[in-house]
């Protein structure tokens, strides 16, 4: 871990209130203050289970039932689950977000980190400057920013076809099908470079500066100070921006979306696992259909992450 | 990260304002600075091109360079913005505030609340449900919100303003940033004084910690307040009446008339004229605010 102050991984979960009283004795006042605390986790907690829990339970409920037109609703057990996976349009919307996610996040987040470091490094001049115009695009809604985009990609007036055109090249095609996945991961990076970059340049400025003292005295580079000591002092927080990374590319959505009205023969309705899930439920009206592919696709999200977390504390530990 | 004293304040968690950043040698390098200027076209020229693009009628839009301006045309752009089907868009406006505002400000308190007692209090069921809590940080929103729709189907939520404010109270992240700041906000020795004082448990909370939390509670509004803000997908599938639409779903809507090109096209210059419109709010909090983003994901990114 990376801060004096923290106690482990998860800010140290197994000891909640390690501050709170000790004695075991539930005394009068001890079972007051039990009381308060539940008082106090209450309100968010009802929302919690009303608002999460009970969704998740009654969308893996749907799942196991198929509405028919005759007969409507019957017991299928697991076989809305069983066609989800021959299901190959849901198939190569995984295999689209898998090979997106595999492109994508190590290019966004190793700029980011090169540019955390570069901030960290105190040689810049315009520091501020530059940190803000890296985050700004983070405040633009992803909706904003995929329409801006759209624009800018378009062969109507978008300022590349126009710099084209007026070289005399060929306008680059940025929404067909070869260029799409490509114009999406552009996208995403230029929303979510800058937020990376703040979770890790906040991480390296909580590395204790005695750290690098001793490296530089023994004249070690900023390079090998930036690899050998600063990056592996933030791996959690970088495993953290691995973690959000994964869970959003898995759940792409607004992105294509946007660019189906631009595209509409490029992006089909299962261009990703989420858009696909969407289009079962409101142009197809299978919910029950819906519902197993959306609980597979969180299921499938939390393993993954989980995965993620697991094989890099293992390394960290060998 | 320093804190050690009892009650942190933001300026003390968040990283920033030290004048010359710890670990440098402090000289100055030029080279990288034009390096990393040479980036910055990047993440500013989209931006730039939308407030040129705004600024031009739609015949402009398709006629001039994109780089550059042409007849300015501005005033007339906005007030088709907030004039096109008798004024919807102020209706987006305003429920895109209130949603926002609503989910910010409930999700905090909410967050706050929980994340206090998971600190303070050692109670029998309390590692348990925090670790639920924080389980729950890696469920999918976007995923979460069909199942989410289903429900609402079947108790007749859906297409009212609770469906998209509801789900929006909810944040497992909110709560964790709470429990962690808390621990070190609200010292112990306070609350014991305030016990001995005669002080029941939910007036130290309410006239004590509260007071103390209110950084913490401010980043937990603002993350809440601008993901409520950009969310697209749970009001796409929620609503369907537009008068009921924020700003995210409005906006796409008319992208998608635009597009269509049904004799629709001067809709182009609104869709860009109101995502400029759209965005200056968040712009403008993101700068002023930022010591409190800076905090919140330091919290996430240091102690996670």
């Amino acid at each position: 871990m990376t801060a004096p102050t923290t106690t482990g991984p998860a800010g140290g979960a197994t000891a909640p209130g390690r501050a709170g009283p000790r004695r075991r004795g539930h005394s009068p006042a001890v079972r007051r203050q039990h009381r308060a605390a539940y008082l106090l986790v209450a309100p968010f907690m009802v929302v919690f289970a009303a608002m999460l829990v009970v969704p998740l339970v009654y969308a893996a409920y749907l799942s196991l039932f198929r509405e028919q037109l005759v007969g409507g609703r019957s017991f299928v057990g697991l076989a809305n689950y069983a066609r989800a996976l021959g299901d190959s349009a849901f198939g190569e919307g995984v295999l689209r977000v898998t090979l997106f996610l595999v492109i994508q996040v190590p290019i966004m987040l190793g700029l980011a980190l090169l540019f955390a470091l570069a901030l960290d490094s105190g040689r810049l001049y315009a520091q501020r400057f530059v940190r803000l115009s890296i985050f700004l695009p983070y405040a633009v809604p992803s909706v904003v920013a995929t329409l801006m985009w759209g624009y800018l990609y378009g062969p109507d007036f978008g300022p590349f076809t126009q710099i084209a055109e007026g070289l005399q090249l060929p306008a680059p095609p940025f929404l067909s099908s070869s260029w799409m996945l490509g114009s999406l991961m552009n996208i995403l990076t230029w929303e979510f470079i800058g937020y990376n970059m703040i979770i890790m340049f906040a991480a390296l400025r909580a590395v204790p500066a005695d750290l690098y003292e001793a490296a530089r005295m023994d004249g070690a580079g900023e390079l090998r100070i930036a690899w050998s000591i600063k990056i592996p002092a933030i791996r959690s927080a970088i495993l953290l921006t691995v973690i959000f990374s994964v869970i959003g590319s898995y759940q792409l959505f607004n992105e294509p979306n946007l660019l189906q009205t631009l595209a509409p023969n490029v992006i089909d309705s299962a261009y990703t696992p989420n858009l696909y899930a969407y289009n079962l439920a409101f142009t197809s009206q299978d919910l029950n259909y819906a519902a197993a592919v959306a609980f597979l696709l969180a299921a499938g999200i939390a393993v993954v992450s989980y995965v993620v977390q697991l094989t890099s504390q293992r390394r960290a530990r060998s | 990260m320093t804190a050690t004293t009892p009650a942190p304040t933001v300026e003390e968690v968040e990283p920033q304002p030290r004048p010359r950043p710890k670990g440098s040698t402090g000289r100055k390098s030029p080279l990288l600075t034009v390096l990393v200027l040479l980036t910055l076209p990047y993440f500013l020229l989209p931006l730039y091109w939308l407030v040129v693009a705004s600024t031009k009628d739609n015949a402009d839009l398709f006629s001039s360079f994109g780089l550059w301006f042409a007849d300015l045309n501005l005033v007339d752009n906005l007030r088709d913005v907030f004039t096109a089907q008798g004024g919807v868009f102020w209706s987006w406006m305003g429920n895109t505030a209130l949603y926002a505002g609503v989910a910010g400000v409930g999700a905090a308190f909410l967050a706050t609340a929980a994340g206090y007692a998971f600190a303070k209090y050692a109670f029998p069921a309390g590692t348990l449900l925090f670790s639920v809590v924080l389980g729950a940080i890696m469920v999918p929103t976007t995923a979460l919100a069909i199942p989410t729709y289903l429900l609402f189907a079947e108790v007749d939520l859906t297409n009212t303003r609770w469906a998209v404010i509801l789900p929006s109270l909810v944040s497992p992240f909110g709560v964790y940033l709470m429990r962690v700041y808390a621990a070190d906000a609200v010292p112990t020795e306070l609350m014991e004084a305030a016990r001995v004082d005669g002080a029941g448990e939910m007036r130290i909370f309410f006239t004590v910690a509260l007071r103390l939390l209110a950084p913490g509670f401010i980043t937990v509004l603002l993350f809440q307040l601008v993901a409520t803000w950009n969310n697209y997908f749970l009001p796409l599938i929620m609503l369907s009446t537009p008068s009921k639409f924020p700003l995210t779903v409005g906006l796409a809507q008319w992208q998608s008339t635009a597009a269509g090109g049904s004799g629709a096209q001067a809709l182009f210059s609104s869709v860009i004229t109101g995502s400029l419109v759209s965005i200056v709010p968040l712009v403008i909090a993101f700068l002023y605010l930022q010591k409190y983003w800076q905090a919140g994901l330091a919290t996430g990114g240091v102690k996670g």
